[in-house]
């Protein structure tokens, strides 16, 4: 509804994440994510935003590890679970180009977690049970999903909400930079998320989005995500486009 | 002799078709009357609010507040809805009025340092947003263009609430079978949508869904 069109997306910097997990932790206190029962999976629990593992697969002294944070990529060039979502519970917003899904409309088929390249989606298995006390700790900006939908990364919705709502408060129709952070980027202690408007060439997400070490995952599937990587390691990059079916072992979706 | 059996035949036919219409017709009107007007009392449960306010007192020459006096913003630009009794306290802190509500505002609340629990009309499913600030101070909306009326009102009317959703008969319009008409008085999506492409606003799914 913004006058200006945004493209709002982030730059991961791995060589300096050290996979410590404050963004899941951040993303699933933010986005009233239950925590699990005690029998879910990696499957089956909800993990909007997840730490991947890889390795260079050399024994120990040359051995090296990368982590890589992985939410929802928001594609911006026909996002598959748009298209293939029979309810329109999902669309990407103009304004924004944030690929937003609506939890309430779904019906639960989970097309589009079988269409989403990232893995991405979680599905929710069970209807939210806190533990007690808990409850009161509850986000009153986000709804809680029921058992039976699919949700995903919102790229923190409401906190561009409620930035707006600042800034009409205060009698600007637009929002100024920095007034509009995920939970993700706001708890990394080792800042290595940088957000903002990749439109906004003036911005650090647009100077670093277009180093030449940065990359984007499976991107020769070209649905242009909206979330970067940026590495300085040759063989971290070239984990991007492998193919996990081709190689057994470790990689950077298995682990 | 026939044609006057015949006659007779399509006289009680006639009879028939008569009654048979009336009883259809009554019948259609019974069930409207069932349908909108009595089971809506079935499954409407009316809540009095706590204590009687009038908008017309506060509104009018002799206090004259406008509504934001009382109905304001915080600073971070949420609506702050129904005010706190401290507000109600800066000119209530003992009684001023003859009226017996004022009287039980000042004992029961005012001086206890209680909060009135105040029935809210208006409560919205939990996976809507809405804005009053982006409505009010960014598109200049007049708070009597969504609440007509409500600041002449001499009393707090009881709230409506279904006991199969819970939700306020507001959000549908002061009836259930609110015909759509200009404006609307109701709340619902359409309602919203309805007004926003008047004004020419495209909006996406998630600016008021969350």
């Amino acid at each position: 509804m913004s006058a200006k069109r945004a493209k709002y997306g982030m730059v991961i910097d791995v060589d300096r994440c050290t996979g410590c997990g404050a963004c899941m932790i951040a993303c699933a206190a933010e986005n009233n994510v239950p925590p699990g029962p005690a029998d879910s999976t990696d499957r089956t629990g909800i993990t909007l935003m997840r730490i991947y593992r890889a390795d260079n697969g050399k024994d120990f002294p040359e051995n090296e590890s990368v982590f890589f944070p992985v939410s929802c990529q928001q594609c911006d060039h026909h996002p598959p679970c748009v298209s293939v979502c029979p309810q329109n519970a999902v669309e990407v917003d103009a304004a924004t180009g944030i690929v937003a899904q609506i939890p309430v409309r779904c019906l639960g088929c989970r097309y589009c977690m079988a269409a989403c390249p990232y893995h991405a989606r979680y599905f929710n298995w069970w209807d939210p049970v806190w533990p007690e006390g808990m409850e009161r700790e509850l986000n009153p900006d986000v709804s809680l999903r029921m058992r039976g939908v699919v949700e995903k990364c919102n790229l923190c919705f409401h906190r561009l909400q409620t930035a707006r709502e600042k800034a009409a408060a205060e009698g600007r129709a637009e929002i100024i930079a920095g007034e509009y952070v995920p939970a993700c980027v706001e708890a990394c202690p080792a800042a290595a998320i940088t957000f903002g408007d990749l439109l906004d060439e003036e911005s650090e997400v647009h100077r670093l989005s277009q180093r030449g070490e940065s990359f984007r995952l499976l991107e020769r599937l070209g649905t242009g995500p909206k979330v970067y990587y940026t590495s300085e390691r040759e063989w971290v990059r070239a984990l991007a486009e492998k193919d996990p079916a081709s190689t057994p072992g470790r990689t950077a979706a298995t682990d | 002799m026939k044609a006057t059996e015949v006659g007779k035949k399509s006289t009680t036919k006639n009879a028939d078709d008569v009654r048979g219409k009336t009883i259809f017709f009554f019948g259609i009107v019974g069930m409207l009357l069932f349908g909108w007007i009595i089971f809506p009392l079935f499954i409407y449960e009316q809540v009095d609010q706590p204590i009687q306010f009038s908008h017309r007192t506060h509104s009018g020459d002799n206090v004259a507040l406008k509504c934001a006096d009382c109905h304001s913003f915080d600073k971070d630009g949420r609506f702050v809805g129904i005010p706190a009794v401290s507000k109600c306290a800066g000119c209530h802190s003992h009684t001023i009025g003859a009226s017996g509500e004022e009287k039980r505002l000042v004992e029961d609340y005012v001086i206890k340092n209680r909060e009135i629990p105040w029935v809210v009309y208006s409560s919205q499913p939990e996976n809507v947003y809405f804005s009053h600030a982006t409505h009010v101070k960014l598109g200049k909306v007049d708070c009597i263009s969504c609440h007509f009326g409500h600041q002449y009102t001499d009393r707090l009317r009881p709230a409506m609430f279904s006991r199969i959703s819970g939700y306020s008969l507001d959000v549908f319009g002061s009836t259930l079978f609110d015909v759509p008409s200009t404006p609307s008085t109701g709340m619902r999506m359409d309602d919203c949508a309805g007004c926003h492409s008047k004004h020419g606003f495209k909006e996406t799914c998630i600016d008021c869904h969350k």
